[in-house]
């Protein structure tokens, strides 16, 4: 019972509900520091012996390096390389994070995730159209955009789908989750459907690079990019704190939220134009990168409880920091070579979400 | 407390500030063709690797990707990955003074910041036929400064190349070659046109059974019937093996001639299908495989 898992919500103060506020802020000033280790520890690891702290330093004594070649290998590496990498592993951890607390607190449900109601789809529509219709009928889009056209093909593609939803089940101003719920499986199953018929199209070489793209990398990290999926997920970063208590009381039902003064058909619009804006900006740049939006609002749930105002900056720092040490991984485990950072959170996620699936039936015990 | 934060305003020029931020990317064309330095290259694509060693200039060679396995030295080398997934500071991290790599090579992202380092990197291009391949040779001997010696090469190969063309070109027969790449879940994945798979098939005076489509796509079971194929051809060593029985188990595969015959030839996916310097070698195999004594010495 999902209502039940989620309770303590505005307003009550009590003695357990004070020590679980502390506790929250203890937790976040963690995750906080574990964030900055992490960007640290991303910063200085790589494929090359790089080492960005001298690099830095450099920069900061206005030192002049001996093997001057090298000098600008090594800047190139950490500040072309390295730095956006973090900076997207951060901003794309923390966007996929909150949004998967969003949507559960939204639908009430757990397992809730920005993937079920065909976002992700739709954003990959528009990335594999670019793929595979780039050099024909796109052209022109891609010409003028460049390596661009990419991720803001699977932004409007994401957004479409949003907004498509929204007109499907919104009726007299009132939006229903559950019809939003199924219009979603539908569109998303739409979404594929198309997806599959440019893949048929694709050749040989398109095929491959589906393939990859599908697997999920933060490798496209460059500025440029930074630039254009940066302000969309801050923006939406920023617009989810407000949402906080309002998703609080939408755990005690809508009807009751309403009573409470929350603008519930706001809260919904709100929640999910925001996701949208953060999950299609994600999967523009990262592609398929899976299970960061389930894993880490459960964590954190059992560690500092349901309460949204902790939970979403608390998913934020975890999501963020997860995805860099994932990447961390990913970018120097198989060294010159890399892996695609979607294998590694499905491999460390897959089989957490099997084990909350049994926790919830009660089969494993904590 | 009220939720006051709305999305609807500020959509309008957030969509607007997403499109100011696409500027147009730098074309980076370099039309850099020869390397100042020789002394460190990282190979990227077979058949380059192929080239490298063949030309004897295997001493400047620091790295290589996961698809240069052969000859089997180039084993020893680091891997920095597969051509389509590479990854920049990996490449960087071999120390390369020169990168040489195989048209198709990326993503996108990463041989861009690769042409921002400052080593040079050399595209190789590559087109399914004779004249490809010494285009390659070449390519690859003007990177390496070894023009004379490219050429020696590619006048060699072009002669080995002709004499197996000429073998088959007396064939009245020509026999229906369908590429198989896969047979995943009963489904058959052929090549069709502009594919190295169609290439090699045209190469070895035989005729691709499929027709209409270019890439490599699933077949119907009528269009395979309709192919009408005499010879089944799979790759070797490259994923996992196709089976012949699954291959027949197949009912339109086993209803055409190369069905009834259990006419399957397999080979080496590099050597198949890398067209580089071992390609004659691979054709006049298939040549035999497929018209025996007619074309043999």
């Amino acid at each position: 019972m999902a209502e039940q898992s989620i309770a303590g919500a505005a307003g009550r103060v009590t003695a357990a509900e004070g020590d679980r506020s502390a506790r929250a802020r203890i937790v976040i000033l963690l995750l906080s520091l574990a964030l900055a280790l992490s960007m640290f520890l991303s910063l200085t690891s790589g494929a090359s012996d790089a080492s960005a702290v001298r690099v830095i330093r450099d920069w900061l004594t206005g030192a002049v390096p001996a093997d001057a070649a090298l000098a600008a290998r090594d800047q190139l590496i950490v500040y072309d390389v390295r730095m956006p990498r973090v900076l997207l592993g951060v901003l794309i951890g923390a966007a996929l994070a909150v949004s998967g607390a969003v949507m559960q607190g939204l639908f009430r449900n757990p397992l809730a995730d920005p993937g079920l109601i065909g976002v992700s789809a739709g954003s990959s529509l528009g990335a594999v159209a670019i793929i595979v219709l780039g050099t024909t009928w796109l052209a022109p889009a891609t010409l003028a955009l460049g390596t661009l056209a990419l991720p803001l093909a699977a932004f409007f593609g994401g957004l479409s789908v949003t907004l498509l939803l929204y007109a499907i089940a919104t009726r007299q101003g009132r939006t229903s989750v559950a019809t939003m719920l199924l219009a979603g499986l539908a569109i998303g199953a739409l979404a594929m459907a198309l997806t599959g018929i440019l893949i048929f199209m694709a050749d040989d070489r398109q095929l491959r690079d589906l393939t990859f793209w599908q697997l999920g990398s933060l490798a496209g990290a460059t500025w440029p990019k930074i630039g254009t999926v940066g302000p969309v997920i801050v923006l939406a970063l920023a617009a989810m704190p407000f949402l906080s208590r309002g998703l609080n009381a939408l755990a005690l039902g809508e009807a009751t939220a309403g009573h409470l003064g929350i603008p519930v058909q706001r809260l919904k619009y709100t929640a999910i134009v925001g996701v949208s804006a953060a999950v299609g900006a994600s999967v523009a740049v990262g592609g398929g990168i899976g299970f960061i939006g389930i894993i880490v609002p459960h964590l954190l749930r059992l560690a500092i409880g349901p309460d949204n105002r902790y939970l979403l900056p608390a998913s934020a720092l975890l999501g963020a920091s997860l995805l860099l040490l994932g990447d961390a991984v990913a970018r120097t485990i198989v060294a010159p070579a890399e892996l695609p950072i979607g294998i590694v959170t499905a491999v460390a996620g897959a089989p957490f979400f099997l084990w909350i699936l049994l926790r919830k039936r009660g089969i494993v015990d904590l | 407390m009220r939720v006051v934060f709305s999305f609807r305003p500020a959509l309008a020029p957030l969509l607007g500030a997403l499109l100011a931020f696409a500027v147009l990317p730098a074309k980076a064309d370099d039309g850099k063709l020869v390397f100042s330095d020789t002394s460190r290259i990282a190979s990227i694509g077979g058949s380059i690797t192929e080239i490298v060693y063949a030309l004897g200039e295997e001493g400047h060679l620091v790295a290589r990707d996961s698809t240069s396995n052969f000859p089997r030295a180039a084993l020893e080398l680091p891997d920095v990955g597969y051509m389509r997934a590479l990854s920049p500071e990996g490449v960087l991290s071999v120390n390369p003074t020169g990168i040489l790599a195989l048209h198709g090579s990326g993503p996108k992202e990463a041989v861009d910041v690769l042409k921002k380092s400052s080593v040079p990197f050399i595209e190789v291009p590559e087109h399914y036929s004779r004249e490809g391949i010494l285009e390659k040779i070449r390519a690859v001997g003007k990177a390496l400064g070894v023009d004379a010696k490219a050429e020696t090469l590619a006048a060699e190969m072009d002669a080995k190349l002709k004499s197996v063309e000429k073998r088959t070109a007396s064939i009245k027969e020509r026999k229906r070659i369908l590429f198989v790449l896969s047979t995943q879940g009963g489904k058959i994945l052929a090549a069709g046109s502009n594919t190295a798979g169609d290439g090699i098939i045209k190469l070895a005076g035989a005729v691709n059974a499929v027709e209409g489509f270019s890439g490599y796509k699933q077949m119907s079971d009528e269009a395979i019937v309709t192919a009408r194929p005499d010879v089944i051809l799979t790759m070797k060593n490259a994923g996992p093996p196709i089976s012949e029985d699954e291959l027949f188990a197949n009912p339109s595969i086993a209803s055409t001639p190369a069905g009834a015959a259990r006419k399957v030839i397999s080979m080496d996916g590099g050597y198949l299908l890398g067209f580089g310097p071992r390609t004659a070698e691979a054709i006049h195999d298939l040549a035999v495989s497929l018209y025996g004594n007619q074309v043999a010495d």
